[in-house]
């Protein structure tokens, strides 16, 4: 797709306002990560992803996995904003019968391609794809999008391990660095830095953005497409809860949704933004 | 046949070589343990299929949940305890659940791992495995059917968790039998007492059969090599004849396939059921037949069972 980055900018407040529309709806979910992630779904889907919602199958697609599973309310927004699916269908978010499971299921929603919501997970699977990618000599590309609470994780760190060692290069995980997880502090739970000296002692290339600036992140998607021998990680600082000034960087808004003085605040500080 | 002992293992490797031959989307991976499951058979020949994950099995399901959901058919090999239990939660998120073309294969099963000890020795896998939706179970009794069961696993578009034992021993079937996921064969006809076993029981059943019918018991033998989906039609068939049963399994009785059975008896078909296998409790150190005599899962065990299910019938 070809859009400018004020477009990129504005798509991601559009994916914003669908995040808190969808999760109000529901009366739960996961409002906090989704709306510090809503910068770089909207890099990926509208500008950099190579995909086409009228064939989700696609051989040749690139794929993205959301390891961090509990942010599905801006995946389905991106999607819907994308074409997968009518955007009504964003209102039946954690509804029972709806596609729009609380946390994503492959072949339930199109676009989806790998249920996740057991955190820690998402970097193997998206490395099993970089790999048949590779097998099947395809220029596709693999992107993950991992929360930085999981990386509390050791799964993530074996699969760390083995991205480098069969050098996947054609993988990019992005980490949203938002320092905070359900209980508070990421750092208080469990220390995570020095995060971009472990990701470099695994051999991974590292960028470090402003995980909302459209412009950082679209470099960085650049120069990780360039690398011929690794994968690379993309460490996002970001603010939980960007874009609507109560929730930002307020941890009670990790997994729950607005009440309704609540969502009307949120639409209008979004919508003066669209 | 005599005195022949065939590792299900090799067969595996074997079955897997000529997979690479015949079905270009099979990948195999394996953590660390290739050289035992023999899974390295098939790294010979199409290494670049063959994917070593190193000692984290966690990530290998994730991986090849990935693989699988690129349009691989994806074979994932380790010891059993280690393939059911290390990444239960694994194969429960990222295979079951998005039900992916996901073979589980182990070997290690059981008591019969001998010396290596109760770590190493998985009497809790089926239970494990079975708990899980959209996942198939299948024990093959011998060498020969670890093979064809490796064919068939490969033509079924789903997960699926195949273990096997690492010793060798006679087989019981033809190497060239037919093997139907979901279809228990019977491999002796008899009227007083079925006796259902799986694995590597299965030919523990057979020893028994002929020693009860030199006491003039005449014994049904069942070989239930697919636990999930039970062949609930096969065992019915036999029980409606015999009117009781023995399950004999190398695992645990919490769970596995004579729970399987039991599940099904009690609420379809009431007849007395006695069950071999380990009680509640773990392994140790030994070789296989010393643990074996101590843990109740010989010939001999499955023999008295079977005159103790008998006399329940008879009462």
């Amino acid at each position: 797709m070809d859009c400018t980055i004020q477009e990129l900018e504005r798509k991601a407040n559009i994916l914003r306002l669908d995040v808190i529309e969808a999760t109000s709806v529901a009366g739960s979910g996961h409002p906090g990560g989704s709306l510090s992630s809503a910068d770089l779904m909207a890099a990926l889907y509208f500008k950099i992803m190579r995909h086409d919602p009228s064939n989700p199958q696609w051989e040749d697609r690139d794929r993205f996995i959301l390891s961090k599973g509990h942010a599905a309310p801006v995946l389905y927004a991106a999607l819907a904003e994308s074409g997968y699916f009518p955007k009504e269908e964003l209102m039946t978010l954690r509804k029972m019968g709806s596609g729009l499971q609380g946390h994503p299921v492959r072949g339930k929603v199109p676009g989806v391609e790998m249920s996740t919501g057991s955190l820690g997970q998402g970097l193997s699977m998206a490395c099993g794809m970089a790999l048949a990618g590779k097998m099947d000599k395809k220029n596709h590309r693999i992107y993950c999008l991992l929360g930085d609470g999981e990386l509390q994780s050791g799964q993530n760190w074996e699969a760390a391990m083995l991205a480098r060692h069969y050098h996947l290069n054609n993988l990019t995980a992005f980490v949203d660095r938002n320092r905070l997880q359900i209980t508070g502090n990421t750092e208080r739970a469990m220390t995570l830095d020095p995060l971009p000296d472990k990701w470099r002692s695994f051999g991974w290339n590292v960028i470090i953005v402003d995980g909302h600036s459209m412009i950082q992140i679209l470099e960085a998607c650049g120069k990780a497409r360039a690398s011929v021998t690794n994968p690379t990680v993309v460490i996002m600082s970001t603010i939980k809860g960007k874009g609507v000034s109560f929730m930002e960087n307020n941890y009670e808004f990790h997994g729950k949704a607005c009440k309704e003085a609540e969502r009307e605040k949120a639409v209008r500080e979004l919508r003066g933004r669209i | 046949m005599n005195g022949m002992r065939l590792a299900q293992r090799n067969y595996y490797g074997k079955a897997l070589v000529e997979l690479a031959e015949t079905n270009p989307s099979v990948v195999v991976l394996d953590a660390d343990l290739a050289e035992s499951t023999k899974t390295s058979e098939f790294r010979n020949v199409a290494p670049e299929r063959f994917i070593e994950v190193g000692i984290a099995e966690q990530n290998m399901i994730g991986v090849a949940s990935g693989l699988a959901a690129s349009g691989k058919t994806v074979f994932a090999s380790t010891f059993a305890v280690f393939a059911s239990g290390r990444c239960w939660e694994q194969i429960r998120q990222a295979v079951a659940y998005p039900k992916l073309n996901v073979k589980i294969v182990s070997t290690h099963c059981g008591i019969s791992v001998g010396e290596d000890g109760a770590s190493h020795q998985a009497l809790e896998d089926i239970a494990l495995m079975r708990a899980l939706p959209n996942m198939t179970v299948v024990s093959p009794a011998d060498a020969y059917e670890a093979y064809a069961a490796t064919i068939a696993l490969a033509e079924l578009d789903g997960p699926a968790y195949m273990r096997m034992g690492r010793a060798e021993f006679p087989p019981v079937t033809r190497a060239d039998a037919e093997f139907v996921i979901g279809r228990a064969s019977v491999l002796r006809e008899g009227d007083d007492v079925t006796l259902v076993g799986t694995g590597q029981m299965v030919a523990h059943c057979m020893e028994a059969a002929a020693a009860l019918l030199e006491e003039g018991i005449d014994a049904e033998v069942v070989n239930m090599s697919t636990i999930k989906p039970l062949d609930k039609n096969t065992l019915k068939r036999s029980l409606r004849k015999t009117g009781c049963a023995v399950t004999a399994e190398e695992h645990s009785v919490i769970g596995g396939m004579g729970s399987a059975v039991a599940e099904f008896l009690s609420q379809e078909l009431l007849v007395p059921l006695e069950m071999i296998g380990t009680k509640d409790t773990f392994g140790e150190s030994g070789t296989p037949n010393q643990l074996f005599e101590k843990y109740g899962l010989t010939s001999k065990d499955i023999a008295k069972a079977a005159k103790r299910s008998l006399e329940r019938k008879r009462s």
